[in-house]
């Protein structure tokens, strides 16, 4: 792809992208709105003072008198300064709330997507090349199975056996309390806490990249350009891995890379099984103690971080394989 | 007709997965059907001591910590599963249906702003929506339908824009036209029972996968708090369990298997419906 061409293709995708962030904004000045309790009897509340003329002064210091248009505009102009609001219960601003849990998130979802990937490819090849046979039908009852299984139940149960009854894993938290680790160790000591939660995200994931890899082979193997190699003489693992497993993870990634928002959305379940302390987890105790300025802070943030994703997949793609189509 | 149907059934039974899947169904429906009968008290009665095994005095799968039966549960759980997952499931393609027929039948502008409201709606991610719009509208029977179904119609519209755009200029359509039936009897009567057979297919994975959602939002305490369902049940376990793992393991294989056999029940719908598609495989 020519660069003028790439560089159109981008703008393209930086615009639709913005439109995108304009709307979930819209939709989360909405469900701000819709919310029980409107802010200013909320800090009134917290304050002490519910008097009428204190309630009229706050309305009016937080623009809560404006029309709805103009209180729209005042809240997407927030926004774009990374202004979220504030949270009334913890007196402080959302966006730093989210901003010191979003490493333990991405952490999370990282780890959880590479395994998922890792492990998916691998059982998809293995099912591919033995088309028919025990280990395929193995792989493919296991996705069945994964799909039909909650995750926070899978999360359950992997505590249960690697935490109560095995006790080589812990169950919950982030790190050892009070141990006090550095260098090394320490990342040893997180790494053994990383292990089940990442293990319960990455699983279901698993299974999809797991059948999209053998679908994607088989479609491959069958094409002209393999049976020419086979007949040049490459060696059967090399068609394998150099001809058809290349080829077949293109539309693995394209789908991998659109689903990593999901995961993010997922880890609200399994940050709260684990006690993970990511932005899922704030999201969870928010939903206890109703404060809906986080709740709604963390859908925002997800939901853009989703649409980053969905670029860098697009770019990535396009920049892969030159047939994409442009306009 | 009759001969049709008799081969549509003889079809998806030869499929072993979906037969048993049907067979598993029926089970969870009958246990739905006669939660009171098999347990005539309220789910949430005390009915033993906490934290009693399964077995003892009677407990099938044993107490939970204020000594409520866990067995009980598990079948008055299973009417919310299937009620919820059914209602969702039927608000979402009736929703996807209209949306997708108008987009498809128009084109157009109408066409483009309505992929991007559906576009809209498959980039957010769902979970989250589901959890936010049951937290802010307070959870009950209503507001987690509602909820899971917003989440869930995107697929069903653009199954229908794509069917609706490739039969728009079928043959029998342009001779209904030509014939000047109104633009109503065309979309309801020519097009839609042939765009049919996906939604069919879809809609029995989306009663899985509204099962799947229900039970993930009442395991994060946004359930009806009226009623008992398997995700709040593993959701109390949740806490307890080093000390009673059945409160959350039964519950857990009660959402297993419904949803399985409804995942196999769909692809054993989906083999009889596109006989072609299901030789070829």
């Amino acid at each position: 792809m020519g660069g003028v061409h790439f560089a159109r293709f981008l703008a393209q995708r930086v615009i639709k992208m913005a439109v995108m962030v304009f709307a979930i904004v819209t939709a989360n000045f909405l469900l701000v709105h819709a919310a029980p309790g409107d802010p200013a009897s909320v800090m009134a509340g917290e304050a002490g003072a519910a008097d009428p003329q204190f309630l009229a002064q706050l309305r009016t210091q937080f623009g809560l008198d404006q029309p709805l248009s103009t209180q729209l505009w005042l809240y997407v102009s927030n926004v774009a300064h990374g202004d979220l609001g504030m949270s009334y219960r913890q007196q402080r601003p959302v966006a730093g709330l989210i901003a010191e849990r979003l490493s333990a998130t991405l952490l999370l979802t990282g780890t959880a997507f590479i395994l998922a990937i890792l492990l998916g490819v691998t059982l998809g090849a293995l099912a591919a090349r033995r088309v028919g046979r025990t280990s395929d039908s193995l792989i493919t009852v296991l996705a069945l199975g994964l799909y039909a299984t909650p995750l926070f139940w899978v999360g359950l149960m992997l505590v249960l056996v690697f935490s109560v009854w095995l006790d080589w894993l812990p169950s919950f938290g982030m790190n050892t309390v009070g141990a006090n680790l550095t260098g090394f160790a320490a990342v040893l000591d997180t790494a053994r806490y990383l292990l089940l939660p990442a293990l319960t995200l990455g699983l279901f994931y698993m299974a999809v990249y797991a059948r999209l890899t053998r679908a994607a082979m088989l479609e491959v193997a069958s094409q002209d350009f393999v049976r020419t190699a086979r007949a040049k003489g490459v060696p059967e693992g090399a068609v394998q891995r150099r001809h058809i497993l290349r080829n077949a993870l293109l539309p693995v990634i394209t789908v991998a890379g659109m689903q990593l928002g999901q995961l993010i959305g997922g880890s609200i379940l399994v940050e709260t099984v684990f006690a993970w302390p990511g932005i899922g987890r704030l999201a969870f105790d928010a939903l206890l103690a109703r404060d809906y300025q986080i709740l709604l802070g963390v859908f925002l943030v997800t939901s853009v971080m989703v649409l980053f994703f969905n670029l860098l997949t697009d770019l990535l793609y396009a920049l892969i394989d030159p047939r994409v189509e442009v306009m | 007709m009759k001969q049709l149907l008799g081969e549509f059934v003889g079809t998806f039974l030869r499929n072993r997965g979906a037969a048993a899947g049907l067979v598993v169904l029926a089970l969870v429906g009958l246990a739905a059907a006669t939660a009171d009968l098999l347990f005539p008290f309220s789910p949430w009665d005390m009915r033993g001591g906490p934290f009693m095994r399964p077995g003892e005095m009677d407990l099938l799968l044993g107490s939970d910590s204020l000594g409520r039966d866990v067995a009980a549960g598990i079948a008055y759980g299973a009417r919310v599963s299937l009620l919820i997952g059914a209602v969702s499931t039927a608000v979402a393609v009736l929703v996807g249906i209209t949306l997708g027929a108008v987009a498809g039948y128009a084109g157009g502008t109408v066409d483009d702003a309505i992929m991007r409201f559906t576009e809209f709606f498959q980039t957010v991610p769902s979970f989250l929506l589901a959890v936010v719009l049951v937290a802010i509208f307070s959870p009950s029977l209503g507001s987690i339908v509602a909820a899971i179904a917003i989440v869930s119609w995107p697929p069903v519209a653009r199954v229908i824009r794509a069917e609706f755009l490739s039969l728009r200029n079928r043959e029998f359509v342009q001779a209904a036209e030509v014939l000047g039936r109104s633009r109503t009897a065309i979309v309801f009567r020519e097009i839609l029972p042939n765009a049919l057979s996906p939604i069919i297919v879809l809609a029995s994975l989306m009663v899985a996968s509204a099962i799947l959602l229900e039970s993930g939002l009442s395991f994060l305490g946004l359930g009806d708090p009226n009623m008992i369902s398997w995700g709040f049940m593993i959701g109390a376990g949740r806490s307890v369990i080093r000390i009673a793992w059945w409160m959350s393991v039964f519950p857990g294989v009660a959402i297993f298997l419904t949803v399985l056999a409804l995942n196999l029940v769909g692809e054993g719908l989906s083999d009889a419906l596109n006989p072609r598609l299901a030789r070829r495989r």
